[in-house]
């Protein structure tokens, strides 16, 4: 797919495959269009050319929300979570599609309604007990620390039961503890949960030891696909992140 | 350096203590006894004791007003409430604590609606028998219980949503207007509207369908706001809703068939106290259920991060067209029970002067909380009624109270608390166990 702000060509003929429970990576620098990507693929954007598919229906043109709904979760750059929630209220909310009991149990509390918040609470607390964050279900997340909230956002992300969960720089502004916490959560959710991840970062170390496939988008082209360690020794790689001199 | 603000706080924690420490183990229900206690009370030694104490009857709302209008009274007014109604309400409120605190629990064992349905049967008759001694006092506890409806249905799309809506006079006039027509057309022989079409006797039963009818044509009218919400916030839905709002107003004072800018008056004498207690149980009942599910939660979703919540599976078009109808609805209902309690409506009502009074309630109040908007439109309602006096100034005063909320608690009096019921009527003693 392409895409077009304006006269600005942002994404130019960008070609992603990826399979059941793979680990990708997208990496590049600041303004490559990164999280672009992202928001085409999620629907926030409508792609100027090109055409998305996911479990064989073309996903172009649908609703953000119908398209997560569909089984693509994703987690954001700079956290996007809901100030006055709790913890638990985040994971209970991306279950949202799961409702059935309209608007008639919304308002009269009906027995229907009342079973199918229970089963979502219940839901909700057993991810936070995968997650190793139950304790933190009444918080409200403003009141967490980063690290926390990160976890929280991949929670939330989780509970709409994705069959593949877009991560958006999940271990930016992380120490070395923390991003080593990072990626244990990261390949325990991959494992326990077995889907697809694909992920943007800009520390090669994440991207070395989480990543089957790494492309490396450069103003909004892909300069160079394949594992990491060729990733890591490829000339245009090499330039793009550290300049031209670099490479001789 | 020294941290000193320990002065004042001592005195306010002290006090706060002080209640909390006499007062924690009075349960709901000794509370709500208290006031027909007092009320019957009135009834009996009211004006003797009003005349013995130099006042020339009993105040009929609370005394404000006649302290306004002759300060030399004012320790009367002040041994008048505390002997009427703060002695009796607390006397009960204790002496019955300990009975009461066994009988909210076995209520709540049995079942938890008919405990709710008690509770309610106790409001309604303290209001009631405070009521009756005045046709002023039951007319402005009418009018106060519709504000809670309105301000409770702005709180939904001002609070929850975290929209910035001005459309809310714009739906209680469809509201009023439609539940007028109906009324008027079926039941009334009205020079505009022809011989009424139906007996009298069906009236009270035919009430309830042109309230919602009266509701439905507000909703219908909130598609307006609705739809263009998709794609505008703050600012500029601010100006569309303002839009709507004066066309509303317009266009009814250009139907010469519903009279025009004279209004439409006429209006059965349907909205009885009864009635309008339970419309408004009812409004805040479906409301706190709403906002309590987690699809009125969607609402703050959308208000704290749309984008989140739409990449989250919120279905974000169809909760705020939820929202603005529900809103519309509510304001509708509270429209059509305004026109029949006052029995005339004219659409200079409903114009930004209406507005200002909303959102001060809603705000003033508190946003995204049912306690906040029922205190917001209980007290600003009490106080427009207590200044009226002072007329001009009154309108100096309220805005200046706002101010100064706003300065010291931005989001209102009660805001972003959740009401639950089951908590609100259980019994308060130290060997229940807290859920």
């Amino acid at each position: 797919m392409s895409h077009d702000f304006g006269g600005l060509r942002a994404v130019n003929n960008y070609n992603l495959s990826i399979e059941p429970a793979q680990i990708r990576g997208l990496i590049g620098p600041n303004g490559a269009g990164k999280t672009t990507i992202f928001n085409l693929i999620t629907g926030i954007y409508k792609p100027t050319e090109g055409s998305i598919i996911f479990n064989g229906h073309n996903i172009v043109g649908k609703f953000p929300h119908e398209i997560a709904s569909m089984g693509i979760g994703r987690t954001f750059q700079n956290l996007r979570l809901w100030r006055h929630m709790t913890v638990l209220e985040h994971v209970k909310m991306a279950q949202y599609s799961k409702i059935t009991y309209g608007i008639i149990g919304a308002f009269f509390g009906t027995a229907k309604r009342n079973r199918e918040e229970a089963e979502i609470e219940e839901r909700a607390f057993k991810l936070l007990d995968m997650l190793g964050i139950k304790e933190l279900s009444d918080q409200k997340v403003v009141n967490l620390p980063y690290g926390a909230q990160r976890k929280v956002e991949i929670a939330r992300a989780l509970a709409t039961e994705p069959k593949i969960l877009l991560l958006d720089e999940p271990t930016a502004g992380m120490n070395p503890e923390e991003l080593a916490q990072m990626m244990d959560f990261i390949r325990q959710i991959h494992s326990e949960l077995g889907l697809a991840i694909f992920l943007i970062e800009h520390r090669l170390r994440v991207i070395m030891e989480l990543c089957e496939i790494v492309q490396t988008l450069v103003f909004g082209e892909v300069i160079a696909e394949g594992p990491p360690d060729e990733i890591k020794n490829n000339p245009k790689v090499i330039e793009a992140y550290l300049g031209k001199e670099m490479v001789a | 350096m020294e941290a000193n603000s320990s002065k004042k706080k001592g005195r306010i924690s002290r006090v706060r203590h002080w209640c909390s420490k006499h007062f924690s183990d009075v349960p709901l229900l000794s509370w709500l006894i208290g006031a027909p206690v007092a009320a019957v009370l009135e009834d009996f030694v009211g004006t003797p004791l009003a005349l013995g104490l130099g006042l020339p009857k009993v105040p009929v709302l609370f005394g404000f007003v006649l302290m306004l209008k002759k300060p030399l009274l004012i320790p009367s007014i002040l041994i008048y409430m505390i002997l009427i109604y703060i002695l009796p309400v607390v006397v009960t409120a204790k002496l019955t604590a300990p009975l009461f605190n066994r009988l909210a629990s076995k209520l709540l064992n049995v079942s938890g609606r008919l405990s709710v349905v008690i509770h309610l049967l106790l409001l309604y008759a303290g209001l009631h028998l405070w009521s009756s001694i005045s046709a002023y006092r039951l007319l402005t506890l009418k009018l106060t219980l519709i504000a809670v409806m309105v301000t409770l249905s702005l709180n939904v799309i001002n609070g929850y949503m975290g929209e910035f809506s001005c459309s809310h006079p714009g739906f209680m006039a469809l509201g009023a207007y439609g539940a007028s027509v109906f009324t008027v057309l079926l039941f009334v022989n009205d020079k505009i509207f022809g011989p009424a079409h139906l007996p009298a006797y069906l009236a009270p039963y035919m009430f309830p369908i042109a309230l919602i009818l009266g509701g439905c044509l507000a909703s219908l009218g909130a598609l307006a706001i609705a739809i263009p919400s998709f794609r505008t916030r703050g600012d500029y839905l601010a100006i569309i809703s303002l839009a709507f709002m004066f066309i509303v107003k317009s266009m009814i004072e250009n139907l010469e068939v519903v009279g025009g800018p004279r209004g439409l008056s006429s209006q059965p004498d349907l909205a009885a106290l009864p009635i309008v207690f339970i419309w408004a149980v009812l409004c805040i009942w479906i409301t706190n259920n709403f906002v309590r599910s987690t699809m009125g939660k969607a609402l703050n979703a959308v208000r704290d991060n749309e984008l989140a919540a739409d990449a989250m599976t919120v279905n974000t078009r169809r909760t705020k067209i939820i929202a603005f109808l529900f809103g519309a609805f509510w304001a509708g209902v509270a429209g059509g029970l305004f026109a029949h309690v006052l029995r005339y409506v004219n659409p200079g009502t409903f114009g930004i002067q209406k507005l200002a009074e909303v959102l001060a309630m809603v705000y003033f109040g508190g946003l995204n909380s049912v306690y906040g908007s029922i205190l917001g439109a209980v007290s600003l309602s009490l106080l427009s009624e207590m200044l009226r006096p002072l007329e001009m100034l009154k309108w100096i005063i309220i805005p200046l109270l706002l101010i100064l909320l706003m300065i010291f608690r931005p989001t209102g009096l009660i805001s972003f608390k959740e009401f639950d019921v089951i908590k609100l009527i259980q019994p308060r003693n130290n060997s229940r166990e807290k859920s």
